[in-house]
């Protein structure tokens, strides 16, 4: 019997049910630790003429007070991943560029001294003309952000794949859709948290932060720091409240705070409130979206068309922007399209910067190329479901390599659809509509394929360099995990993995597979995943993003059991006196296969390497296995411009059904069923959590939630009663559903499955409302004021 | 997120209590569940230079009847009226209206006289008050005295309360024989403050519709004749403005559409 598939208690839950969990702000302050608050700017475009700083440092408690100065002389710009002349801080220097952005940081004795030295700060702000909307930042007379980029157009990529033109030369149908994706975030009931120390023996940071990886972001920190960086310690605590992506943005912090813990000569801490966390922690991306298809009558596609302008705030933050391209290996979704184009533009616009988030690019690429599917059927008069059906990727030719470069790894799509349409009742949903229509009321039925990518290619990001800048800055590729086992004098087992679990259950789909490999109880494992660069293996994959654990991670760990296992067959071999591949693995002993009497406790032989290491060749010593694994289909962008962004693609095809009251506006979810492929499973239970949660706030992008700002560039979602965010009386439970196809590129067989229906769920409810109403354009959150417009106009 | 500085004062008497209003006037905060007062001292919004904790004074307490009136003393949480167990035959309208009010969290510390201090143009027990012709009953150092609440609710979050006076109680008059009460609210989400609520009386004569969230204050309306024309040209005359969540032109056709609906059920029941 297998611990792997089977849905075990969490490990974690114990100590988190009862109140013990570790959380940052629970963690011991080091002594003499001072508290930070950090002066935002109040506008969205200003020069900085003055900062008056002499009644703050004055005020009780106070012990330094940090600008722009301070930062510049210890601190350098943080890199981005475009080539382009703008120089971004964790500060404001010179000027203000969105509401929020930190201008001055006090640190005090205490967060109510510190915020009250704020109020002291004397700032002389000109206010400077804005822009505000992707549309205003591509127009050439628009206030510039950043003047030595000379416009606010960082970067301007056209890509041809295939023979696009001569595709809609000879389309018998153009079918477009246009989208202006709104703002929006996962939003974690934990915000962003450290405690900053510095050194100035060694000239070296120690900085304990709720970041979540990529730790790419490591070498970005080192530079801003201007140390090496085996200079910069970063740790992270053993829980997490959330991030969902968004603790990525937490770095310009961590070299903002490592400056102030130097200037202070105090260790530092900071925990970000609520309000600071709304402005300006961090969002997805907004953007604006055209997307044209070339239709044969039958609905099949033979081209796309894509023009993306991508909006990341006010300044570009690492890995940014690569919202933009996560997904241009799949830009073709779960279709089988040959002819694409695409044109990818990345502007600055006066809001705050944008970065990691739960489904990262999926949903505003699946919302466009799925809204068009639905546009299609509408247009050509044919079923939605034969217009997916017609385009999917067919059975029976996977790995399939698709026009933009991507390497979908395994699945059967049409086979995944019938399942999802027969187990999930949609002959009965259609029956629903037709009654609820006939009784007049506004019921709509929608849908949507989406294939999920997981593991990323720490390569796609190049992609939005040109060939030439690529072959220059040399190759950038693979997706390193990272897994290491160590076996104590008593034969315990202890496993460390880089994978900096944001509450996700890390540990105990870690203590199955070791189980698995060893033979033994998942409780016997004890596995660790607080990270700190100074004494783990990691690399700059590491970190919890992209889906990555269970497919990577995961693999990582399978293969550092394979590597101990053979140590400890050939010493079990010599002492049971059996061919070392006869040696099996169960019930917590070492044995011949066929002979279970034949037997060694697995705790005796796992000790052998301390105990009796002359007994032992060089080559069976196994006290300590740290495994690195990429794969090999993870390459750099080619010359064309082929990219596989991903390792895996999950496959989703989601339905639903529901209506809109004819008065209120509200949207009712009568049914909600998501056919999930993420390969393998290795805990039902977690997979269930990944996808309920992922619904949850799919359905908050979808209804509720979006980031606005004024006209005038003031933040107007800045609490959350002005961002709402479904809560369980909002989320009806969706009918989830699977169909297994092994990834054959990862070692276990798994795939990514947490940010699937952010991608999938905030389409299919808008397909259904656009189908409830009988409307073209639709754009999210669907609120009740926004539907009931549409209703009470028809 | 953290409150500017303030000094708490605990009062153990509303003798005490009322001497600190005297001296500080406008520059104390009266503090009982602290729900929403909480939130906006720790946003600074509200800045009090002394803190008046009432929830130790013990004359301050109970949910008393008398005269066909329920009086409701300034400790009283929300969640204490709710669980009163005549509340349903005493005053339909608040056990209907109750409910919708925050979170069961928020009941459990918020207060039913904090939130008429308080008067969110959003808010259910404002809009009940109104609807019902209740009273507040305000005191200070210069005596006690009553205020009917149309004539409490003076505007955006502000009320007749002097700044040295405070809450002692509010009175919610009894269902009288022949009267139906209905509630009705729309929010975006479930315990979020009311895009529009309705809260309607009807007798045998007419029929009193109250709606909060239109306004910068609960508004109330008596119908001789509660027609669509006659509620069209009552939403069309709120002073509504368009927000976040929706727009004014919205909250009418709420108004129009929840008022007649409430309305229609209020009649239902006084069958």
């Amino acid at each position: 019997m297998n611990w792997v598939g089977q849905s075990i208690e969490r490990v974690e839950d114990a100590a988190l049910l009862t109140g013990r969990g570790r959380y940052i702000d629970d963690l011991a302050a080091p002594p003499g630790c001072l508290h930070a608050a950090v002066l935002r700017s109040p506008h969205p475009h200003a020069a900085i003429r003055a900062i008056d700083v002499s009644a703050a440092r004055a005020a009780k408690g106070v012990a330094a007070v940090i600008t722009a100065d301070d930062v510049t002389q210890f601190g350098a710009p943080l890199l981005a991943g475009v080539k382009a002349n703008i120089r971004c801080w964790p500060i404001a220097v010179e000027r203000v560029r969105y509401v929020g952005e930190p201008v001055a940081v006090v640190i005090a004795a205490d967060r109510y001294l510190a915020e009250d030295a704020l109020e002291l700060i004397a700032v002389d702000y000109a206010p400077l003309p804005i822009t505000l909307r992707p549309a205003d930042a591509l127009k050439p007379d628009s206030a510039v952000l950043h003047e030595g980029l000379g416009s606010n157009i960082a970067s301007d990529r056209s890509f041809r794949y295939g023979d696009p033109a001569g595709a809609f030369a000879r389309a018998a149908h153009r079918v477009s859709v246009k989208v202006d994706y709104p703002r929006n975030s996962c939003t974690p009931i934990e915000t962003y948290g450290l405690i900053a120390d510095y050194d100035p023996g060694e000239d070296a940071y120690d900085m304990l932060a709720t970041f979540q990886g990529p730790f790419s972001i490591h070498a970005v920190l080192a530079r801003a720091l201007k140390v090496p960086g085996n200079r910069l310690r970063l740790r992270t605590p053993p829980d997490s409240g959330g991030s969902f992506g968004v603790k990525q943005g937490i770095f310009p912090y961590i070299a903002l705070m490592g400056i102030a813990a130097r200037v202070a000569g105090r260790p530092v801490k900071w925990i970000e409130d609520r309000l600071e966390h709304l402005a300006a922690s961090v969002s997805a991306t907004n953007r604006m979206i055209t997307l044209e298809a070339a239709v044969e009558a039958d609905g099949r596609i033979t081209a796309l068309a894509w023009d993306q302008v991508e909006d990341v705030g006010a300044h570009i933050r690492a890995p940014e922007p690569a919202t933009l391209y996560r997904m241009h290996g799949n830009l073709t979704g779960a279709y089988d399209i040959a002819n694409v184009s695409v044109r990818n533009r990345v502007v600055m616009t006066n809001k705050t910067p944008t970065g990691l988030n739960r489904g990262f690019g999926g949903p505003q690429v699946y919302y466009a190329l799925e809204r068009m599917m639905q546009r299609i059927a509408v247009e050509l008069q044919l079923d939605p479901l034969n217009v997916i059906r017609r385009n999917l990727v067919p059975s029976g030719v996977f790995p399939f390599r698709t026009a933009t470069g991507g390497l979908l790894d395994s699945g059967d799509y049409p086979a995944a659809v019938q399942q999802a349409i027969d187990e999930g009742g949609l002959a009965e949903l259609r029956a629903r509509q037709q009654q609820a229509r006939a009784e007049g009321r506004l019921y709509g039925v929608g849908m949507t394929a989406v294939v999920e990518p997981s593991v990323s290619n720490m390569g796609y990001i190049t992609t939005v360099l040109t060939p030439a800048e690529r072959r220059k800055a040399g190759p950038k590729n693979g997706a390193q995990a990272t897994a290491t086992i160590s076996l104590d004098p008593g034969g315990a087992v202890t496993v460390h993995v880089s994978s900096v679990p944001q509450g996700q259950g890390h540990r105990t789909v870690v203590a199955q597979i070791v189980a698995d490999a060893f033979g033994l109880r998942p409780s016997d494992i004890r596995v660790i995943t607080e990270m700190d660069t100074a004494r783990d293996a990691w690399s700059i994959a590491s970190g919890n993003y992209a889906s990555r654990f269970a497919p990577a991670v995961g693999g990582a760990v399978q293969l550092a059991c394979e590597r101990i296992r053979e140590k400890l067959a050939r010493a079990a071999a010599a002492q049971l006196n059996v061919p070392a591949d006869e040696i099996e693995f169960a019930a917590s002993r070492v044995r011949a296969r066929g002979n279970p009497d034949n037997a060694l406790p697995f705790a005796r032989l796992a000790a052998t390497a301390h105990w009796a290491p002359g007994t032992l060749a060089d080559d069976d010593q196994a006290l300590r296995e740290t495994v690195f694994w990429t794969p090999p289909q993870l390459t750099a962008p080619t010359e064309e411009d082929g990219i596989n962004s991903s390792l895996c693609h999950g496959f989703i095809f989601d339905f639903c059904g529901l209506e809109v009251d004819r008065i209120t506006g509200a949207v009712r979810i009568d049914k909600y069923v998501t056919m999930h492929d993420c390969g393998r499973v290795l805990h039902p239970g977690m997979v269930a959590g990944q996808v309920a949660g992922g619904f949850a706030q799919a359905l908050g992008a979808a209804l509720y939630e979006a980031y606005v700002y004024a006209d005038d560039g003031s933040f107007i979602s800045g609490t959350l009663a002005d961002y709402l965010m479904p809560t369980s009386a909002e989320v009806p439970a969706p009918l989830i559903l699977h169909f297994e196809s092994p990834s054959p590129f990862t070692p276990l067989g798994a795939k990514g499955v947490g940010e699937g229906n952010c991608m999938s769920t905030p389409v299919c409810i808008a397909n259904a409302v656009a189908d409830a109403l009988g409307v073209k354009e639709l754009d999210l959150p669907l609120t009740p004021a926004k539907l009931a417009a549409l209703v009470h106009a028809a | 997120m953290k409150p500017a500085p303030f000094d708490y004062v605990r009062a153990e008497s509303l003798a005490e209590a009322h001497d600190v209003l005297a001296a500080e006037g406008g520059d104390a905060a009266v503090i009982a569940g602290g729900q929403s007062l909480v939130p906006l001292l720790s946003m600074r919004m509200a800045r009090p230079k002394v803190l008046i904790d009432i929830m130790h004074i013990a004359e301050l307490d109970g949910i008393a009847m008398d005269n066909n009136t329920i009086r409701v003393s300034a400790r009283v949480r929300q969640a204490e009226l709710l669980a009163w167990p005549d509340l349903a035959v005493r005053q339909p309208l608040l056990a209907q209206a109750m409910p919708w009010i925050g979170h069961w969290q928020t009941r459990s510390r918020g207060t039913v006289c904090g939130s008429i201090a308080l008067a969110d143009p959003s808010a259910e027990l404002p809009l009940c008050l109104l609807a019902l012709g209740g009273e507040v009953t305000l005191s200070s150092k210069q005596g006690r005295r009553s205020v009917e609440a149309g004539d409490f609710f003076t505007g955006l979050m502000s009320t007749a309360r002097r700044d040295d006076e405070l809450i002692e109680q509010v009175s919610f008059p009894c269902r009288r024989p022949g009267e139906g009460f209905a509630f009705r609210e729309f929010a975006r989400r479930h315990g979020d403050f009311a895009i529009v609520a309705c809260a309607a009386v009807a007798t045998e004569k007419s029929v009193q519709l109250a709606v909060s969230g239109v306004a910068d204050r609960p508004v109330v309306r008596d119908f001789d004749d509660a027609s669509d024309a006659a509620l069209a040209a009552f939403a069309s005359e709120l002073d509504t403005r368009d927000d976040l969540h929706a727009t004014a032109e919205y909250r009418r056709m709420l108004v129009r559409e929840l008022g007649r609906q409430t309305i229609e059920e209020a009649r239902r029941c006084r069958a």
